[in-house]
């Protein structure tokens, strides 16, 4: 289909409110916070406009800079496990019939009706020693005794995985039914056993989408702020935790602006390295 | 005995039979075109000779083997599907190399093999296109080239031609057949396209309704046909009603014929006559009398539309026998015996 460029002025309409709301919502709110970032703090919780860098030096430390190593690795590993799991799911999930497809679709948007609050504590209470699984597996014979299983890394990860699955499912489902069921008889037929064929034809032929999905759970974790204080140590915390910390209980509105400005940046400088490393790679 | 065995093979989805009791020897080195009516169970037999789907009934075998539930990819077979199925992530040389590797053999073998196979499919110098960027007929040709990197020991196609246009796919056909006589492999090809099917074949297999009803080589499908519905599948052909009174005549369409036997015992039957075989002449002398109600003359045939008692019967001619007919007139029908074919009822 050939579509013309927009001519006049009044073509540009339809894109006038999804504008108006992008603005409004996200580009106001965002300059504003990369505008306070470089405001000065006074104490007593409020800030003077300023132009100074001192928000972002103090952010320059050693321990800040571990924070920021653990969010990043965590989000990573969050994103990783997922897709990990989610795309030989989600394959075997196109392969069956209509009816159950769709079943299990429907429970996976209910668990993505469930707010980050409940799912942290109900890990809680599935990883508690008084009330956990692992009184299951005393029953089952395989545990001498029940033992608390948070706070842990273990745990964090196990919370952030169970809540970011959904998503990556939701976005890999599309392509993966439109993948040529063919794909995989051929390669069947030309000698890969079935799980070789999933290995060299499904994943190298959805190499991009998965590159996508990756990115995409991976900025969903960075995000999370209240899994890892529920079910994780202090030095589980990721810097959003640190954020939410600095906003709302030290009333550092500067600094707190600040290190969400920097999390941005590193993010985005993340994602753009990852697509020039997928491009490469197809050019290659 | 060498070669493809098909023991009674059946295929039940649910209530549904879509391969009924097939039996089917394919000896080593032949080319069988599998033909039939959409639904009538040929490709889901090709399947289950592949082994992507297994037969609730029957056994196949391959060289005296039993293979009914050997796993596709132990079956040492090339298969090019309708869709092609080619890689979309890989190059063409790479497409091609795809069944060496998954077998581990070393780099530069696999490199060689690549471009013996490209150069036999007039594609050398093509290894590194993505197959994105190929035409029609030259991926089909990427496809064939990938089913026979590793010398299979059958060698499958499923309607392998049909997404190409009329002309590149007849080019397609002579150049598949000339290919398999070279290399002397067991061919088994899927088609609804009866002249593919001519063209190419050892053996013609007419299925429908899951059964096998004639296999034989493409001259005797066409001239001895087992029953109508072959007749009518393949070619064109006329079929007229013909009763014996059990003295010895022989009446067609109601009008007395002579020559013509139905055989022992049988007071009804078919005749299939094809349409070069029916000959025109004056009325009278024994022949059927009808009348001229079309001529379509095509430049290279002339078909000629001739009613006999409100049934209508086609006669092709070339444009150097072309009979000397007008629309309207009567004429009469010669029916040779030995070109029409009795056809039980």
């Amino acid at each position: 289909m050939r579509r013309e460029a927009p001519q006049k002025l009044s073509d540009y309409g339809p894109l006038f409110f999804p504008a108006t709301m992008l603005i409004v919502f996200f580009v106001v709110p965002f300059a504003t916070m990369i505008a306070v970032s470089f405001f000065q703090r006074q104490q007593g919780g409020f800030y003077v406009p300023a132009f100074q860098f001192a928000n972002y030096e103090r952010f320059l430390s050693l321990f800040f800079a571990n924070v920021l190593g653990f969010s990043l690795m965590l989000a990573v590993t969050v994103a990783i496990c997922c897709v990990v799991l989610a795309v030989p799911f989600t394959y075997l999930l196109t392969r069956m019939r209509r009816k159950v497809q769709i079943v299990w679709l429907v429970a996976l948007l209910s668990v993505l009706s469930l707010s980050e609050v409940i799912i942290g504590f109900a890990w809680s209470t599935l990883f508690s020693r008084t009330a956990g699984i692992t009184n299951l597996l005393v029953m089952a014979g395989i545990m001498s005794e029940a033992k608390a299983l948070l706070p842990s890394f273990g745990a964090v990860l196990t919370g952030m995985v169970y809540q970011a699955f959904p998503y990556t499912v939701l976005v890999l489902y599309p392509a993966l039914v439109r993948l040529d069921p063919t794909l995989t008889e051929a390669a069947r037929t030309l000698g890969a056993s079935p799980i070789k064929a999933f290995f060299t034809v499904v994943v190298p032929a959805l190499r991009n989408t998965i590159t996508a999905t990756l990115i995409m759970v991976f900025i969903f974790a960075l995000g999370s702020y209240l899994l890892p204080q529920l079910l994780g140590r202090p030095q589980h915390w990721t810097l959003s935790v640190l954020i939410t910390d600095q906003a709302i209980y030290q009333s550092n509105m500067p600094f707190a602006a600040a290190m969400a400005v920097f999390l941005v940046l590193v993010t985005l400088g993340l994602v753009a390295l990852t697509v020039l490393a997928g491009r490469k790679g197809e050019a290659a | 005995m060498s070669g493809l065995a098909l023991n009674n093979v059946t295929k039940e989805f649910g209530t549904f039979t879509a391969v009924n009791n097939v039996e089917l020897m394919v000896p080593h080195g032949t080319f069988v075109c599998m033909l039939g009516p959409s639904g009538c169970g040929k490709t889901t037999l090709l399947r289950m000779i592949a082994g992507l789907d297994l037969p609730t009934g029957g056994a196949i075998r391959l060289d005296g083997e039993d293979i009914t539930h050997v796993p596709t990819h132990k079956r040492n077979l090339g298969m090019v599907f309708q869709s092609l199925a080619l890689f979309p992530h890989l190059t063409v040389g790479e497409n091609i190399a795809y069944p060496l590797r998954i077998r581990g053999v070393p780099k530069e073998d696999q490199k060689k093999r690549v471009d013996e196979l490209l150069s036999m499919i007039h594609l050398s110098g093509y290894a590194d296109r993505p197959v994105a960027k190929l035409s029609g007929g030259q991926r089909q040709r990427v496809a064939i080239a990938r089913a026979l990197s590793i010398s299979p020991k059958l060698f499958l196609l499923d309607e392998p031609l049909s997404a190409l246009d009329a002309k590149l796919r007849e080019a397609m056909q002579v150049e598949l057949r000339q290919l398999q006589q070279k290399l002397g492999i067991t061919t088994i090809v899927v088609t609804h396209d009866q002249r593919e099917a001519m063209t190419m074949a050892d053996t013609v297999v007419v299925m429908k309704g899951g059964e096998i009803r004639q296999a034989a080589s493409p001259i005797e499908i066409y001239r001895r046909p087992a029953d109508t519905f072959v007749a009518d599948f393949i070619g064109s052909t006329n079929l007229l009603e013909a009763e014996a009174d059990g003295t010895g005549a022989v009446a067609v369409l109601g009008q007395p014929v002579s020559g013509v036997s139905l055989g022992a015992g049988v007071r009804k039957a078919t005749l299939s006559i094809r349409p070069e075989d029916v000959h025109l002449t004056a009325p009278g002398n024994g022949a059927l009398s009808g009348t001229v109600t079309f001529v379509r003359d095509l430049g290279g045939t002339i078909e000629t539309f001739v009613d006999i008692a409100g049934r209508q019967l086609v006669a092709v001619s070339t444009p150097r026998a072309r009979p000397d007919v007008t629309v309207g007139q009567p004429v009469g029908v010669v029916l040779l015996p030995d070109v029409c074919v009795v056809l039980a009822k």
